[in-house]
């Protein structure tokens, strides 16, 4: 299956346009009470309303404003396959897309978050078949423990739409901001040389 | 991280105001330096204000001789700008040096240049090419802007708007990047504008970005690498640490310098 042609890529992709028109309008409500009341000193501990949409799904929680997107992910949202490595943004373990782009979710706020987020529990088909590059990694066996692969994966997956999977010197510098600690570099950049063709086939 | 107040302005006037009314309150960019601070509890500010819903702050454009960059602007942007590549390719390949991918996605130019970090690659390109640094009060040249370790001349409650780059005729960067961080070990921004040479050094002063004016006296007499042969760069006021020693730092400026101003010539 090459995911150009999968049918359902599309359709996910126009859900997402929608989706994103929509989480745009909807209002952050403690933002604007902040606002309303500008005398009195705000209240740091109140929760604001944190307004998502992940992997299509619309996902509205009231959180502490600390909480980053990788936070909301992992324990209010159910979705732990986003990983915590450092917590620094030095390491890409938490590498998701947000607007289809790849993101440090642990150096962003939930709250300041207004595109559609996808994370490696939305990357596979609905049907279960996994996406590309995904099984590129099984392929090629570009892992051993697995904790860095849901970033490693979410970065390729951008890397190569981005355009920066041409040559292997190519890909390991747009894939240089995730660190495996198995260094299974050689494997992941063959793998990613296999979804390539096969993403853009 | 300790707890915060968080606000998300329509207008720079409405962030400006929520400043002055936040005392110690900091303005929130692309997160990517300032978030990790906070972590860090190096920083601790009671309130946050997020650019990310102020409008007209971010985009590039040109006017009259100059390449305007709006301060929310991303890495990202300018790395991939038809625009900035044909005013300033040297600026447009700096920006595709910072960091790494994600961190490009993210990290703005304002927050870049407000941070004033030692080993960051804007100020180099700001003070190289002469950029003027426009806040929400007044204009400030990039030569009076950064004033030490992660100081700047903005005052309090002052924000970033645009940073406007005059177009130079020749310019380039080359940075010796640390392995592991991607932050400049040395990385040196040369421009040339007519008669005016200028080469900034980021990376390796004790004291943040600064013009190496021995290598800007040789290049006047010849803007060429062949000119920067033999001059050498003195180790005084260059940091020294785990990665590289103030001498090892000097040297580098020298072959960093002799790099940016062969990639200058060829463009
Ligand atoms: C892993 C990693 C690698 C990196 N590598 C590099 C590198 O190689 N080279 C490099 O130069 N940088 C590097 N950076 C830093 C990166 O470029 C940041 O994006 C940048 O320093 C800060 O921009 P920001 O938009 O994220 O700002 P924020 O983190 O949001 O803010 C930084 C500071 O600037 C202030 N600020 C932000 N915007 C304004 C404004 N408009 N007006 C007034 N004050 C403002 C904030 O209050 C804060 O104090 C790296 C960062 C990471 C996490
Ligand atoms: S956990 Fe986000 S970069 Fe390491
Ligand atoms: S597979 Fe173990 S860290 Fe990458």
């Amino acid at each position: 299956m090459t995911h150009s042609n999968d049918p359902r890529g599309a359709s996910r992709r126009d859900f997402f346009k929608i989706s994103a028109s929509a989480a745009a309008v909807a209002p952050v409500v403690a933002s604007t009470a902040l606002h309303a009341q500008p005398e009195q000193k705000p209240d740091p501990f109140a929760p604001v309303e944190v307004d998502l949409v992940v992997n299509g799904q619309r996902r509205r929680m009231a959180l502490d404003a600390r909480t980053t997107l990788l936070d909301a992910l992992r324990r209010h949202a159910g979705l732990t396959g986003a990983k915590k490595g450092c917590d620094h943004g030095q390491c890409g373990a938490c590498t998701v897309h947000v607007g289809g782009k790849r993101t440090l979710s642990c150096l962003t706020l939930a709250v300041m978050v207004r595109e559609p987020v996808t994370t490696i529990e939305g990357l596979a088909a609905t049907d279960g078949a996994l996406h590309p590059m995904q099984q590129a990694f099984i392929d090629h066996d570009a892992f051993q423990c697995g904790y860095c692969t849901p970033g490693q994966i979410m970065s390729a997956v951008a890397c190569v739409k981005e355009g920066h999977a041409g040559s292997a010197d190519e890909i390991r510098e747009y894939m240089s901001g995730n660190l495996c600690r198995c260094a299974a570099y050689p494997h992941i950049v063959t793998a990613i040389q296999q979804a390539k063709t096969q993403m853009e086939g | 991280m300790y707890a915060f107040s968080y606000h998300q302005p329509k207008t720079v006037r409405q962030a400006a105001s929520l400043l002055a009314k936040n005392e110690d309150g900091k303005i929130l960019a692309g997160g990517q330096t300032l978030l990790p601070t906070m972590k860090q509890r190096l920083a601790a500010p009671p309130a946050l204000i997020d650019l990310g819903k102020v409008e007209g702050l971010s985009g590039i454009e040109l006017k009259g001789r100059s390449l305007v960059i709006g301060a929310t602007t991303k890495h990202v942007q300018v790395a991939t700008s038809e625009i900035v590549k044909q005013a300033i390719p040297g600026l447009a390949e700096m920006a595709g040096m910072i960091g790494d991918p994600a961190v490009r996605n993210r990290g703005t130019i304002g927050g870049s240049v407000a941070n004033n970090d030692p080993a960051a690659d804007y100020p180099a390109a700001c003070l190289a090419l002469g950029a003027t640094i426009i806040t929400n009060t007044r204009k400030i040249p990039a030569e009076q802007f950064f004033t030490g370790l992660f100081e700047t001349a903005l005052e309090p409650g002052e924000v970033i708007v645009k940073i406007s780059f005059p177009i130079v005729s020749k310019a380039a960067y080359a940075k010796f990047r640390n392995p592991a961080s991607r932050y400049a070990m040395v990385g040196v921004f040369v421009a040339k504008r007519g008669s005016d040479i200028r080469v900034a050094v980021t990376g390796a002063g004790s004291n943040g970005v600064f013009r190496a004016t021995a290598l800007e006296e040789a290049l006047k007499k010849r803007f060429s690498p062949k000119s920067l042969e033999g001059v050498s760069v003195s180790a005084d006021g260059l940091n020294g640490d785990i990665h590289a020693s103030p001498e090892y730092r000097a040297h580098l400026i020298g072959v960093m310098a002799k790099r940016a101003v062969t990639a200058a010539i060829g463009k």
